[in-house]
């Protein structure tokens, strides 16, 4: 194909603005990583800067002195990431099934009873009261999983996907004598890895990236998320401290301006979301093909 | 769904449905995922009443006396539900006008380029933002916009301006929210746009570049028209969650700075603020009540305007 010079033109025109883009984007990022790598007067003295005006690996290595506290957060949110992950999409596609089945009694009745749930809602004060006051879920590490599993979006989205998976394949297994559960865990999961994929990834993500639920619900420091612990610690430095028992005595750095205050912050964000943004981008395509996947409505 | 349904009725066992489908077994797979709907939608549904109530944690919510419609009256009358519920609306039609826009603009540029590799690559790192959490974001923030180290002021002083104390400024940050909540979720909503683009008939384009129809006029006549059903159905599904702010967004990004509440409070941090930090249990569920009510009106009638519209994409 012969291309004209005007749409060489545009295409160099469009390419820069995309990468302009790109660059805006990455900005902030390369500005906290810069950061952490600083000395913190230098810091204060030049500001904020990609390039460290005068580089040191101090805030690392005040973070890593007692990583006790940052160790505990990651061990805390992956293990109730993964148990929301896991549970959300079996329980979630447990209920889509059903919803598949046009001849079952009460389906109609059952998809109703999950779309109201996306009209109305109790809000944030009555499901604080019933999780504190009447299910004494505060305080464990359950308030992170159990009262998020159950998502309507989900179970619509599952339904959709299960729906056209080939009803000739279902009969045959009815055929062979084959009951529900035997259908459900060993035709219709296998056949649905795509849509199940998307659920978990985005699930995972949503428990990874949590910080609320700590906040509203969690008064035991050794049970905070990596989010919270992050969002404490840009009010208070401490908290890194106070959260391990060790006889580091900080009282001698703590009046000093030895504490290197903004470096640390921003070593510390960097420790918070750096693994993750090295993980979840290997897994952008299944994100991406799971937007276009859900949104055809059931 | 199956033809042979209309095969002659054989006798069937007790709890199979037709074609062998099994009731029984099929409820008691969604069970347990039905309860949990019970017991964490539908249970704080009735709690509800406690804004018609003196919830006391002591008395519980049944025993805690009836007070009518007080805590509404108190909470509509006070200045914080007038200031809260113009922010949350204003800021929702914010991002809403600009969210759609950039997002459509991005997305017919990158469906432009015609090096498709490059398009992946961009939308690779356009995409990264929406994986993090709005408190690495709000560190991301505190570094541009720190009052005396922050690249913002260090940028404005570069060219002989005065620095701003952004923390203590609430007049700049329906703009700098709005940036934010662009710089994070920009490249993901784009995606569904762009998806819609891919899907356009290619020989509308060969007609049109017949027609002698240059790029500008392509996107404007052919490219943009074909997403205006799409941009139709998610604006006016985002009016219908008007009355709620992005939680995150508000509260990581201002650092809940009192001093900016004038425009970055929005329902949404005002009743966690009241209920958690000050235990005002009345007020916040009255502000809740209304949350919901108001809710419930909007995602209600925009659906029924979106049915009208285009059935596929109405939730009910």
């Amino acid at each position: 194909m012969i291309k004209s010079r005007s749409s060489i033109v545009s295409q160099i025109i469009l390419n820069t603005i995309i990468i302009i883009l790109c660059c805006i984007i990455i900005y902030p990022f390369l500005l906290v990583v810069g950061a952490s790598f600083t000395e913190e007067k230098a810091l204060v003295e030049f500001g904020y800067n990609i390039i460290p005006a005068k580089a040191s690996l101090k805030a690392y290595e005040y973070v890593f002195k007692n990583p006790a506290a940052i160790l505990n957060a990651y061990k805390i949110t992956f293990i109730f990431s993964v148990m929301r992950m896991v549970l959300a999409v079996l329980l979630q596609a447990m209920i889509a099934y059903p919803l598949t089945k046009k001849m079952l009694k009460g389906r109609a009745g059952l998809s109703f009873y999950l779309y109201f749930t996306m009209l109305f809602g109790g809000g944030m004060v009555p499901s604080y009261i019933l999780i504190t006051q009447y299910l004494h879920l505060d305080d464990t590490i359950w308030v992170y999983v159990i009262p998020m599993l159950v998502s309507p979006w989900n179970i619509f989205m599952m339904r959709t996907f299960f729906a056209g998976i080939p009803n000739a394949i279902i009969e045959s297994a009815y055929i062979d004598g084959a009951n529900e559960y035997r259908i459900f865990f060993t035709m219709i999961l296998p056949l649905s890895k795509p849509i199940l994929a998307y659920i978990a990834l985005t699930t995972f993500l949503g428990a990874w990236n949590d910080w609320n639920t700590s906040m509203l619900y969690i008064n035991d420091d050794s049970l905070i998320s990596l989010q919270y612990l992050l969002q404490r610690i840009m009010k208070n430095l401490e908290v890194l401290q106070n959260a391990q028992a060790m006889g580091v005595d900080i009282s001698t750095l703590q009046n000093a301006s030895e504490i290197p205050g903004e470096t640390v912050r921003m070593a510390m964000a960097v420790v918070v979301a750096g693994p993750a943004l090295v993980v979840f981008p290997f897994f952008q395509k299944y994100f991406v093909r799971g937007i276009t996947v859900g949104s055809v409505k059931g | 769904m199956a033809k042979s349904n209309d095969v002659a009725v054989k006798p069937r066992k007790k709890g199979k449905g037709i074609n062998g489908t099994n009731t029984i077994q099929l409820y008691s797979l969604a069970a347990i995922p039905a309860f949990l709907v019970f017991v964490f939608s539908y249970i704080p549904m009735f709690g509800i009443i406690i804004a018609f109530k003196n919830y006391r944690f002591d008395t519980g919510i049944f025993n805690s006396p009836w007070v009518g419609l007080d805590n509404l009256k108190v909470f509509l009358a006070s200045d914080d539900f007038a200031r809260i519920a113009y922010n949350t609306i204003s800021m929702n039609l914010l991002f809403m006008l600009v969210g759609t826009t950039c997002a459509v603009l991005l997305a017919v540029v990158l469906f432009e380029i015609t090096a498709r590799k490059a398009v992946k690559t961009y939308q690779t790192i356009l995409i990264t933002p929406n994986f993090l959490s709005w408190v690495v974001v709000g560190y991301m923030g505190y570094a541009i916009l720190h009052p005396t180290s922050g690249v913002a002021n260090s940028i404005i002083q570069m060219f002989g301006g005065k620095p701003i104390n952004w923390y203590a400024e609430p007049g700049y940050w329906p703009w700098i929210l709005t940036i934010a909540s662009e710089w994070k979720g920009v490249g993901m909503s784009s995606v569904v746009y762009y998806a819609s683009l891919m899907g356009i008939d290619a020989s509308l384009f060969e007609a049109a570049k017949i027609d002698g129809a240059n790029r500008l006029q392509v996107a404007w006549h052919i490219t943009i028209p074909q997403l205006v059903p799409v941009i139709v159905v998610l604006s006016i599904l985002r009016v219908g969650n008007i009355f709620r702010g992005d939680f995150g967004l508000f509260y990581q990004m201002s650092r809940n700075v009192a001093d900016l509440y004038e425009t970055t409070d929005v329902m949404d941090t005002y009743i966690f603020r009241v209920m958690r930090i000050f235990g005002d249990f009345s007020l916040s569920s009255a502000a809740g009540l209304m949350q919901s009510v108001v809710g419930f009106i909007t995602v209600v009638v925009t659906n029924f305007i979106v049915k009208f519209i285009d059935p596929e994409k109405s939730l009910f």
